[in-house]
């Protein structure tokens, strides 16, 4: 019987648990309640209990109501079209570690699926369905990497849930754009109590949000307690004036080089740098400038560099890191710092007006062209200079020891992440076209989805010549991973044919054309499966 | 069965919808080797036909494919037949395949059914039509030899008096030393006397026994439960030893309850018959799917059960928010619910229609009402309408939006992972929410949001 449902009271109000206690005890041991003459006790018991029974169930009544939840917030977006909200249970009821492990077979990965389906879900600004909350949030739970875009398409009744199931209140952590429990960036009052008061997490939460949407009130909000703060925590805040990094921010940085905290100083003269027009920068283009310059007293012009002799106390506090790693030259070591943080705008007028690309060509005296060119790449990351990157990018067919610079794979993605998306894809597809996928991979992965089509043909030729070299698919599963989420689903049709399993040729890996076929079947379901999603999102 | 009704089985508003399908699934590996399957890759020549038959191709690992059919129009459920060795019932290409139709036309479009689907189709109806025949005729016959059939029975009702007896004997003793020796003896006393009852061909006797054996060991209160689970026993039993003393109605309900399974005697009733709730309760060797049923006509709630052998799904399967148009017999019984589908006139289609609903107050008493005609219930399937689920402390509760009272979940409702479904639909507004109250509580099984929208099943 349930503890919360209230029985009637009997017309003995103990006749009930005068019996019970009988039971327990025994009739040998306690005489029941009005036993009749010549009846025998167990059976009077159990007559009597029956009718109790039956009686106590007939008399259920509901019982008294417990406070109402409060009402979750309205979510005013449309809802889902009908086969899009299929689609989503589909996807949501293919849960990691319900299936076998092992070879991936000719069926796509629903769950690889689901970002991108909660993305472009997302981009149209549909309203999740309600019972699919509850999926959605236990995948979520799982998976780190969908909680953002999960949390956005869930919408405000997720955090409603959040704060009635526990396994779920990462949501009231992580929600983006910090709309969780966070006051809103208008309600100036709330938020300077939240501010003075609250959590360390919950601050920097506020921060974020606030620096999203309102960026001069959140450092007018951190600059009101700055003083007081921790340094760790300085540090942890002043991070956060990356997002929408502005000159308005200039003089709040300029007075934080001389924080009491090395790495405090050593953020913001990185931020002071990332802005070209800042009193930092144009200190340090004077410093590295007068460290390089042309020399035309040679048969060609040839950049010489003479890195700094030592490194001053104005250096050091424009952030220079004074002491070198072991087994770097200290010269060389600020030099690298010094270029790393003058803005590659000032480089033109200070070697003859020339563009990057011809300053990139020119041959650098006594072997510094290796450090002078990874600290140009490294200052066109940080400044985001789409210039200054396809000058240090170089053409992409010219095979890497000859290129510009010695630039690694991991810069040359960081240089690509600069440039808008058509040139980023073409650049990718030329490397592919020249070099194969073997290296691709990270330079893929800065793509943007879908792929162009000159770079989803470059990826498909070069899988198709991979496959005709005869080596196994697997050697390519993370391309091909890469190329079932993000080839342009129009693609399809054009892979049809690589789907047939091929004759065996003299000197190919065994099986290995079986294999592939069955790697581009999957590729191409998912394609399909892909389009069909877009399709299903796009109905009225 | 397979009569022109079913005409427009395959248009595309009545497909199947992904959960309906994934209902079949006969466990979570099936659900999802069946959901990656549910995509075109792997598919060729795939179609459907107006009489509810749906085929394809499925790439498998070997050269040649598998052969895959489906009979959806079947009023006994789905029928599939595939090539693949999978013992499961039905395979992930069948339910690959459904899933595939469920999507829509383009890529299981209308088609002639080739020669090896057409072979296997023809055959099932040519067996469903002479079956049909025969039992038809035989339901006027008598079956077999009427004078043995009398003989078996009185046999088999001599043993279960017996074991009434036997039982009535062991609670006897059992009270006279006291429920306090219960919790010490364990399991061991009642599974003893449960193997007894099924020896007595008493299912329902030792079924009883059975969950007598868990009560002392499920947490404070258990003197109360297990004492009343002792009298209701005694209550069956006396009733089984004196029912020829009892009304006719009374007498029948005594005997499906100790396990004599009737047959659907009652006139078939024709109605559109909404589906409720479908749910599936599994035990070692049995899985037992309950599907509830409201007639939009009669009013009538019916209860259908169908049973799987362990591994395979039952068959029929008529997932929440259908509707359809068909005759159910009830079984005999006072205050029996539960019936057998007879003829069939439609294919289940969804709908927007919602089954009117009561109060938390009116529940209870709708519970109350029905223990007049069998004591031995342990709860009645009810309509809740502007009901809001909320917490109370650990427990949960659905509260009338109206009123201040309230109907607690059971606590094993409360911790199904479902419950939450219910919760987020609700999202703290009201819900129309069905599902069956008792002495326990409330078990939630189907929900529908304020305003519109489709039936949820929170089970």
């Amino acid at each position: 019987m349930s503890g919360n449902t209230t029985l009637p009271k009997s017309r003995d109000g103990n006749f009930w648990e005068e019996l019970v206690t009988v039971a327990l005890l025994g009739t040998d041991r306690r005489p029941v309640p009005g036993l009749a003459a010549g009846q025998d006790a167990p059976v009077a018991l159990l007559d009597a209990a029956a009718v109790e029974t039956v009686r106590r169930r007939a008399g259920l009544r509901p019982a008294p109501a417990a406070a109402r939840p409060e009402p979750a917030a309205e979510d005013a977006r449309p809802p889902l079209p009908p086969a899009a909200a299929r689609r989503l249970a589909l996807l949501l009821a293919d849960r990691p570690g319900t299936g076998s492990g092992g070879r991936r077979g000719t069926a796509p990965d629903l769950m690889e699926l689901l970002p991108q389906w909660l993305a472009s879900a997302n981009a149209r600004g549909y309203a999740a369905p309600s019972e699919a909350l509850p999926a959605l949030l236990d995948a979520a739970r799982g998976r780190t990497d969908l909680r953002p875009a999960v949390l956005t398409f869930a919408g405000p009744r997720a955090l409603w849930l959040a704060r009635l199931n526990p396994d779920w209140r990462f949501a009231l952590r992580a929600a983006p754009g910090g709309g969780t429990g966070l006051p809103d960036h208008r309600d100036a009052d709330r938020a300077r109590k939240l501010w003075e008061e609250g959590l360390f997490t919950e601050r920097v939460a506020l921060l974020a949000a606030m620096r999203a949407k309102e960026p001069d009130a959140a450092r007018e909000l951190l600059e009101s307690t700055w003083a007081t703060e921790r340094a760790e925590d300085r540090l942890m805040f002043l991070d956060t004036l990356r997002t929408r990094l502005g000159a308005e921010d200039e003089p709040f940085l300029e007075r934080s080089l001389t924080d009491r905290s090395r790495n405090v100083r050593a953020t913001a003269a990185e931020l002071l740098s990332a802005l070209p027009g800042s009193a930092l920068a144009a200190r340090m283009a004077a410093r590295a400038g007068s460290c390089v310059a042309v020399d035309h007293t040679r048969s060609g012009p040839v950049i010489t560099v003479e890195p700094p002799h030592e490194c001053d106390a104005g250096m050091e506090r424009d952030g220079v890191v004074v002491k070198a790693p072991a087994g770097r030259g200290e010269r060389s070591w600020w030099l690298g710092q010094l270029v790393e943080a003058a803005p590659l705008g000032s480089w033109s007028a200070w070697l003859g007006g020339r563009t990057p690309e011809e300053i990139v060509a020119l041959p650098v005296a006594d072997d510094w062209q290796g450090e002078l060119h990874a600290a140009w790449c490294r200052a066109a990351v940080r400044q985001r200079d789409a210039g200054w990157s396809k000058a240090l990018l170089g053409e992409p067919s010219v095979p890497q020891a000859a290129g510009p610079g010695a630039v690694s794979l991991a810069e040359r993605a960081k240089l690509l992440a600069t440039l808008g998306t058509d040139e980023r894809s073409a650049w990718v597809a030329g490397f592919i076209a020249a070099h194969g996928l073997s290296e691709a991979f990270q330079l893929l992965g800065v793509c943007t989805v879908p792929w162009s089509p000159a770079l989803g043909r470059a990826v498909v030729d070069a899988l198709n010549i991979a496959r005709d070299a005869g080596s196994y698919p697997w050697s390519f599963s993370g391309v091909m991973g890469l190329a079932e989420r993000c080839l342009d689903p129009s693609e399809a049709a054009r892979l049809d044919a690589l789907t047939a399993v091929p004759e065996e040729v003299e000197g190919a890996s065994p099986g290995a054309g079986g294999y592939w076929s069955e790697a581009f079947q999957r590729l191409v379901t998912t394609l399909r499966l892909r389009a069909t999603m877009w399709q299903e999102l796009s109905a009225p | 069965m397979v009569g022109p009704t079913f005409g427009d089985m395959t248009q595309q508003g009545v497909r199947w919808t992904a959960e309906q399908v994934l209902a079949l699934a006969p466990d979570a590996a099936s659900r999802k080797a069946g959901s990656k399957l549910g995509a075109a890759g792997p598919w060729s020549e795939a179609g459907s036909s107006d009489e509810g038959a749906v085929w394809g191709l499925c790439k498998g690992s070997g050269s040649k494919p598998y052969q895959t059919v489906i009979d959806v129009a079947d009023a006994g459920g789905p029928a599939y037949k595939c090539s693949c060795p999978s013992r499961k019932f039905p395979c992930k290409h069948a339910l690959g395949l459904l899933l595939l139709w469920a999507g829509g036309d383009t890529v299981v479009p209308r088609a002639q059914a080739p020669d090896w689907a057409e072979q296997w189709l023809s055959g099932r109806r040519q067996r469903a039509g002479a079956r049909r025949t025969t039992t038809g005729a035989a339901s006027g016959a008598a079956p077999g030899d009427p004078e043995a059939a009398r003989r078996r029975a009185e046999r088999r009702a001599e043993r279960i008096t017996a074991g009434a007896t036997e039982l009535e004997q062991r609670l006897t003793d059992l009270l006279r030393g006291g429920l306090a020796g219960a919790e010490q003896a364990g399991y061991g006393l009642w599974d003893e006397a449960a193997a007894r009852m099924v020896d007595a061909q008493a299912p329902g006797l030792a079924a009883r026994v059975r969950e007598l054996g868990a009560v002392p060991g499920s947490g404070a209160g258990w003197p109360v439960r297990l004492l009343e689970e002792c009298a209701l026993l005694h209550l069956l039993d006396q009733g089984w030893l004196r029912r020829d003393r009892l009304p006719d109605g009374l007498a029948a309900t005594v005997r499906a309850r100790v396990g004599l399974a009737g047959s659907p005697e009652g006139p078939p009733v024709r109605d559109r018959w909404l589906v409720l709730a479908q749910y599936d309760t599994a035990d070692a060797r049995l899985t037992t799917r309950r599907i509830w049923l409201y007639g939009t006509g009669s009013g009538r709630t019916a209860l259908l059960l169908s049973y799987g052998a362990a591994g395979r799904a039952p068959e029929l399967s008529l997932p929440v928010g259908l509707a359809f148009d068909a005759e159910v017999s009830a079984y005999p019984g006072a205050g029996q619910l539960r019936g057998a589908l007879g003829e069939w006139f439609s294919a289940p289609e969804p709908t927007e229609r919602r089954p009117p609903g009561v109060s938390p107050a009116e529940a209870t008493a709708r519970y109350g009402d029905a223990l007049r005609d069998d004591p031995w219930l342990d709860s009645v399937p009810v309509v809740l309408s502007r009901v809001i689920p909320t917490p109370d402390g650990d427990a949960w509760q659905l509260a009338d939006a109206d009123g201040d009272l309230a109907l607690p979940l059971t606590p094993a409702a409360r911790s199904r992972p479902r419950l939450w479904r219910l919760v987020a639909l609700s999202g703290g507004a009201p819900v129309t929410v069905f599902g069956e109250v008792g002495h326990r509580g409330f078990t939630p099984l189907t929900a529908w949001p304020e305003g519109e929208g489709r039936a949820v099943g929170v089970c």
